[in-house]
């Protein structure tokens, strides 16, 4: 398994970018309420990266990151949380860390700032995620039937070119009535999604959806306020 | 790759007291919570069936009355997976309850992108479980990383009170109350449980196949106290979750050194960086498992991992990997051992990997059995007939 690309450790990448900027990322990621959880000190054993896939294909450590963190190493930390913390797989095999750290959830509120602030890594990050949150946000599963078609996952071979040119059928074979769906994973009602729209807008999530990508904010804007106005909640307070 | 020889975890028994657990036990946190008033907890249905866990603590597990949390990648792209489930408990002439008023747990999407917040997925974690609780039935969890996800809320929720507050503002602009349940229940773990009486009930002999298993991280790793561990499963030295069920159903299980490895989904890379999924699962699982094993069969308890290791196996063989290890959930070979249909139940051309061997060594006629499934798709295109019923199922 061949390592991708070497990660610039050598902190010349973001050299331009202000020490107090990277210190108020860091502030916001010790902020969050998973930190005194998640990070406890670092032994730098390696443990952790024993048991890391991602370590085994990027030039990737978990290692590398808690230590940086512990050490509260801001100008690194930066470094790693634009170059390195979108190649963790969420795993959490590191989490048999004996400092009872979870490096995979440094990683995970690393990333909820990066994406918070916008920073271009992570829009970069993001690219081509777009149809994935979409169908999240606004059907209530993420993954759909439709969504298997051969130009999406050519690398799995001539199975989802039979699956999508059966789609329908294939679906009105399932004997469970609620997976007879093609755009959703199962049958959902609307006041379920509503529910879910709701949950969006009163924590959040759709101003962080608006800075890291508008276009897709505004798809989703229009898609909800149709739906939530249909349902009579044209005059809602998300606060 | 180095092969290390395979020290046999079995040399061993470790008999957990829950006396000495080094974790809380946070049910009792969640039953505390109740009594001041912060929630609601939802009760394991009786009479309800008893695992242990990590610890050596007893996790209850509901015979019926179950509220079936379904899992978006499972739904969508494997059907056959839930549908097992669901066959398991009609087989069994049990209650239970496949929910509309229920959405993903947004999991995927949050260790993809992180785009979205732990108040976010408490609310959403809590609504499913409101409406679960509105219906009387109890939530069974059918997707690993829900499982997995929907602790770690838990934990959020009983360690902050903060968050609590607004979560449970959210719930109540939605009108619903805010309910724990009392225990969080995955679907494998009620297999297991029912392994003895799947066993009982079984018409197809299984002695002749040989599976490894995989355990999914997030059901193993996250949270890692609550996973079902057996002192006659491998000592309890890992768990004894899918290990168990095969088992019972006369399987024979090998052991692989990368056991421990996770099958290489990664959540985002799965969707827009396959190459890492791709590599790892041909890598360091599937080869593996055929170098050390030569199995017929893996098999697997989550969403993520039956996609993976099924999925990257075309790409693998493309570049002369040794592959072609069929893979199915523990659900699917569960019900194909009480002699559900391999593609009206168990919906294998949903699957990438030749199966066909396998169902051979098990002496299934697969081409009457898919032509049988063709004759009822025929007669859908025909317009014959809307659905493919239960009814339709059991012929
Ligand atoms: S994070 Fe934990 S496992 Fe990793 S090097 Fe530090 S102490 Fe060791
Ligand atoms: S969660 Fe991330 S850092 Fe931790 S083991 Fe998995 S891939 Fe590695």
């Amino acid at each position: 398994m061949a390592a991708k690309n070497t990660l610039d450790l050598s902190m010349n990448k973001y050299a331009d970018v202000p020490y107090e900027e990277k210190e108020r990322l860091f502030e916001e990621m010790k902020a969050d309420h998973r930190w005194n959880h998640v990070l406890y000190g670092c032994y730098e054993c390696g443990i952790c990266v024993a048991a890391c896939p991602s370590a085994r294909f990027y030039d990737f450590s978990p290692r590398v990151i808690a230590q940086a963190a512990a050490r509260e190493d801001v100008d690194l930390v930066y470094t790693l949380m634009n170059d390195s913390v979108w190649d963790c797989s969420q795993c959490f095999s590191c989490d048999r860390c004996p400092r009872q750290n979870s490096p995979g959830q440094i990683i995970t509120v690393m990333r909820e700032v990066a994406v918070k602030n916008g920073l271009k890594t992570a829009k970069e990050a993001l690219e081509g995620y777009g149809r994935i949150i979409y169908k999240i946000m606004s059907t209530g599963t993420q993954v759909s039937p439709d969504m298997l078609q051969p130009n999406a996952f050519p690398d799995w071979g001539g199975h989802v070119k039979d699956i999508s040119d059966n789609l329908d059928v294939w679906r009105k074979a399932l004997p469970p009535e609620t997976l007879h769906t093609t755009e959703t994973g199962w049958q959902i009602t609307d006041k379920t999604i509503i529910e879910l729209y709701l949950i969006w807008h009163m924590t959040g999530v759709m101003k962080l959806i608006e800075g890291v990508d508008e276009g897709l904010f505004m798809i989703l804007v229009d898609v909800m306020e149709e739906r939530l106005e249909e349902a009579g909640y044209d005059n809602i307070s998300f606060d | 790759m180095i092969h290390l020889p395979i020290v046999k975890a079995v040399d061993r028994k470790f008999e957990a007291n829950p006396e000495e657990a080094p974790k809380e036990d946070i049910r009792e946190a969640v039953l505390q919570l109740e009594k001041e008033g912060e929630w609601e907890v939802s009760r394991v249905p009786e009479p309800y069936m008893e695992v242990k866990t990590k610890y050596g603590r007893s996790k209850k597990i509901p015979v019926q009355k179950t509220w079936h949390h379904k899992s978006c990648g499972q739904c969508g792209h494997i059907p056959g997976y839930s549908t097992s489930i669901f066959w398991l408990n009609r087989a069994f002439g049990l209650d239970y309850h496949d929910p509309t008023d229920q959405t993903s747990c947004t999991a995927w999407n949050y260790y993809a992108s992180a785009t979205s917040n732990p108040e976010a997925q408490a609310a959403v974690a809590m609504r499913n479980f409101a409406a679960a609780a509105e219906t009387g039935y109890f939530p069974i969890i059918h997707c690993g990383t829900s499982f997995g996800h929907y602790k770690e809320v838990r934990h959020a929720l009983v360690h902050q009170p903060e968050l609590r507050r607004k979560v449970k503002k959210i719930l109540e602009k939605l009108g619903k109350k805010l309910v724990m349940p009392e225990e969080i229940v995955h679907y494998s773990e009620w297999v297991l449980a029912m392994r003895n009486r799947i066993a009982e009930r079984q018409v197809l002999d299984m002695s002749m196949i040989t599976a490894t298993v995989h355990p999914a991280c997030h059901y193993h790793k996250l949270v890692e106290d609550d996973a079902v561990y057996d002192s006659e499963i491998y000592g309890a030295q890992r768990t004894a979750i899918i290990t168990s069920t095969l088992q019972a159903l006369g399987i024979k299980v090998g052991d692989y050194s990368t056991w421990y490895d996770c099958c290489g989904f990664g959540f985002r890379h799965i969707l827009v960086s396959r190459d890492f999924s791709r590599s790892f699962s041909v890598q360091r699982k599937i080869e593996v498992m055929m170098e050390e094993v030569n199995p017929d069969i893996t098999v697997t308890h989550d969403t993520g991992c039956v996609t993976t290791l099924d999925q990257s196996q075309f790409a693998g063989k493309a570049h002369g990997k040794k592959v072609g290890l069929p893979v199915l959930s523990d659900s699917q070979i569960a019900a194909l051992a009480m002699g559900a249909h391999p593609y009206k139940v168990l919906q294998m051309h949903w699957h990438n990997t030749d199966n066909t061997r396998f169902l051979e060594k098990l002496g299934i006629d697969h081409a009457k059995m898919w032509a049988e499934f063709e004759a009822e798709a025929d007669k859908i295109r025909r317009g014959e007939k809307q659905f493919l019923t239960w009814e339709d199922a059991a012929k």
